[in-house]
């Protein structure tokens, strides 16, 4: 009898010092691809939102409470995603979830935090998860259809209206091929040619042969990721094809550089601000936070940034300054938070939040146009 | 018509890639009468090993010839856990060659890196113009060493010992035993024998596709599509095979749709399998099942 009651009185008093020990602190949760298929967006992902939110607790925190991250990695699949979703909200009970890294499982999720009004801010690219525009849901990343209308300029621009498409077959390059043949007509620019190739394809000369064989063509654009890319770049190279070449972001990283060697040289391409942060002008409003991102996560992690981090501390610091700028940590404060963000610098570009634009991007400083020489980027003025 | 022969050729040189990878799928049902789908895995095994060792700072020839002996050793590794399973049904063995594909691709995921890596070409970055296409020199050089690679895999096994014995256990185990010969080393030759000549693929395509740690799946699939139509048994038909498949794939990207591409090498794939279920060389008798 005794040592029953003497037992719950331990379990209480475990429980409650417990709960003593967390009323001050702030769960964010995470929802990443750490491994995967997705590993390449996940990874980086991961390690900023775990270095920053350490990083943001030894300052002293967030309004004098600690931080503490909560993440699951999904391997980029949406059940799982569903799973942890429901997990974070239910039994963690966070306040606000960054994630997930992919469109697919972020689209899966969407209904549950919007039943539970808990604020996420997707790190994925697609328009679709923004538009139409949810209640608690946000992204800051640049989409897919921005690189398309940044790259459509400047063909409008040179005056080189018949554009030939050879897009990789996967979810990245299928997504902008149909984003840039949506949006090429309001800038006056004809698709005379639409070629694609699978991801994992070890030579695309035929597709490249075609391209070439057609006259009206005057400029050829890649949308895809991976090795794919720098296949197409080598054989346009030794098929001579004189037009000039454009990538998407999803080749904006030295690794393309190094793999496509020589024939990376002359490529055009759009690419997230981060990447060539040392290389922005200093009128550049996000110079400051994307360099010093930039040589934080290099120093740490001995690896070269990628574009995809700096997702994550986007998301992370608007949170944080929701958090601040309401000076509380209900959900639904933390939501009106975000979407009154104004003039937030973060890695992206400049963000502008309101309750019908919940990206808040501009193409202006959301994308820059590059150009490969001599097997290094230099940003086109 | 010009056209035609640039797709042509293009198509044969994508085709040799396919055969390069497939002749390995040959020498081990050859005398094991297993499908290992870990073939891809070794190409990616020999391709990834080179890179980091010339990273490490060896060169290129030293570089190349530890990736093989590397590979060959994963090879032996593999036929020591088929020996393990002896008693296993042949379908259990397959599964098991699917179950070390992908803890080779967990374990150069751990041991190497996500990234993707790339090495300079033996010969050089050249090519010659013709068609109004181009063919590469390290193209050229795949051609050849796949042709060396066939004719020496003719010659070991019909004029050595050695090779004898190997054709002789593919073709009843028990009486070769009688004739003692000795079954296990003979088929740890063939395992190593296989994964060496995967990883020569691996370092002649790595200039040419980049490497990753994932890059021996589609290898693996398109070597297997090669070595299924040219009848599995037969080095010279994976040659074949892999020819058919590539000119194929050509062709229809460039007459129809890049987008069909590859639906209709397969579905090119499951014709020859309905219509001529021996492949292109393969013999149609039906002893070996």
């Amino acid at each position: 009898m005794f040592k029953k009651i003497g037992l719950s009185v331990l379990t209480f008093l475990f429980v409650s010092s417990f709960m003593l020990l967390n009323a001050g602190t702030i769960k964010i949760g995470a929802i990443v691809s750490a491994t995967g298929p997705a590993s390449f967006l996940g990874d980086p992902e991961l390690k900023t939102l775990q270095h920053y939110v350490k990083k943001i607790n030894d300052d002293g925190g967030v309004n004098g409470q600690k931080l503490k991250l909560i993440a699951y990695d999904t391997g980029a699949s949406p059940k799982k995603a569903v799973t942890f979703v429901k997990r974070l909200i239910n039994q963690d009970k966070v306040v606000a979830i960054i994630g997930p890294s992919t469109t697919g499982e972020t689209m899966a999720i969407i209904k549950f935090v919007q039943r539970a009004k808990i604020p996420l801010i997707s790190m994925a690219g697609a328009v679709v998860i923004i538009n139409p525009v949810k209640k608690y849901v946000f992204k800051m990343v640049a989409t897919d259809r921005m690189a398309c209308q940044r790259i459509m300029q400047d063909l409008k621009k040179r005056k080189l209206t018949n554009l030939a498409l050879i897009s990789g077959s996967g979810g990245f390059g299928k997504s902008m091929r149909k984003q840039c043949k949506d949006v090429a007509p309001s800038y006056g620019v004809k698709i005379v040619a639409d070629e694609t190739y699978g991801k994992k394809d070890t030579d695309m000369t035929t597709q490249l042969l075609k391209i070439k064989n057609n006259k009206k063509v005057q400029a050829v654009l890649n949308p895809g990721f991976g090795q794919g890319p720098a296949i197409v770049t080598k054989n346009y190279r030794q098929l001579k094809i004189k037009q000039p070449l454009y990538e998407s972001h999803g080749v904006a990283s030295k690794k393309f550089i190094e793999i496509a060697g020589k024939a990376a040289n002359g490529v055009r391409l759009v690419a997230p601000p981060v990447v060539v942060a040392d290389k922005l002008s200093d009128s550049n409003p996000v110079k400051k936070v994307a360099l010093a991102y930039k040589n934080e996560y290099e120093k740490t992690f001995h690896t070269q940034v990628a574009s995809f981090g700096g997702h994550a501390y986007d998301s992370l610091y608007a949170i944080v300054a929701a958090i601040k700028a309401q000076k509380s940590t209900d959900p639904k404060k933390i939501r009106d938070g975000i979407e009154n963000l104004k003039n937030f610098q973060g890695i992206d570009g400049v963000v502008n939040m309101s309750p019908t634009d919940h990206l808040g991007l501009d193409t202006k400083t959301g994308m820059v146009l590059l150009d490969i020489k001599n097997g290094d980027w230099s940003i086109v003025k | 018509m010009i056209e035609f022969f640039g797709f042509l050729l293009s198509g044969v040189t994508v085709g040799f890639v396919y055969a390069l990878v497939g002749i390995g799928f040959t020498v081990i049902y050859n005398s094991s009468g297993i499908i290992n789908f870990s073939q891809g895995e070794f190409v990616m095994a020999g391709g990834m090993s080179t890179v980091f060792l010339l990273k490490a700072g060896l060169p290129l020839g030293v570089s190349f010839i530890l990736a093989i002996l590397i590979t060959s050793m994963i090879g032996i590794v593999l036929y020591k856990l088929i020996a393990f399973s002896k008693n296993s049904s042949q379908i259990s063995l397959i599964i098991l060659t699917l179950g070390f594909a992908i803890f080779l691709r967990g374990l150069a995921e751990v041991v190497f890196d996500k990234e993707l890596h790339t090495m300079p070409s033996f010969v050089g970055d050249g090519a010659f113009d013709m068609f109004g296409t181009v063919l590469t020199y390290q193209s050229i050089l795949i051609m050849i060493v796949s042709i060396v690679i066939v004719v020496a895999l003719y010659l070991f096994f019909k004029k050595t010992k050695t090779g004898q014995a190997m054709m002789a256990a593919s073709i009843n185990v028990d009486a070769a035993k009688l004739m003692g010969i000795n079954i296990k080393k003979i088929l740890m030759i063939n395992f190593a024998l296989s994964a060496a000549i995967a990883s020569i693929g691996g370092v002649l395509l790595t200039p040419i596709t980049s490497t990753n740690y994932e890059v021996g799946i589609m290898l693996g699939l398109k070597g297997f599509a090669a070595a299924i139509i040219g009848g599995l048994g037969s080095p010279f038909g994976a040659v074949a095979g892999g020819l058919v498949l590539g000119i194929l794939e050509s062709l229809i990207a460039g007459y129809v749709s890049s987008e069909y591409k590859d639906a209709v090498a397969f579905v090119a794939l499951l014709a020859i399998l309905f219509f001529m279920p021996g492949g292109i060389f393969g013999n149609t008798k039906a002893q070996r099942v």
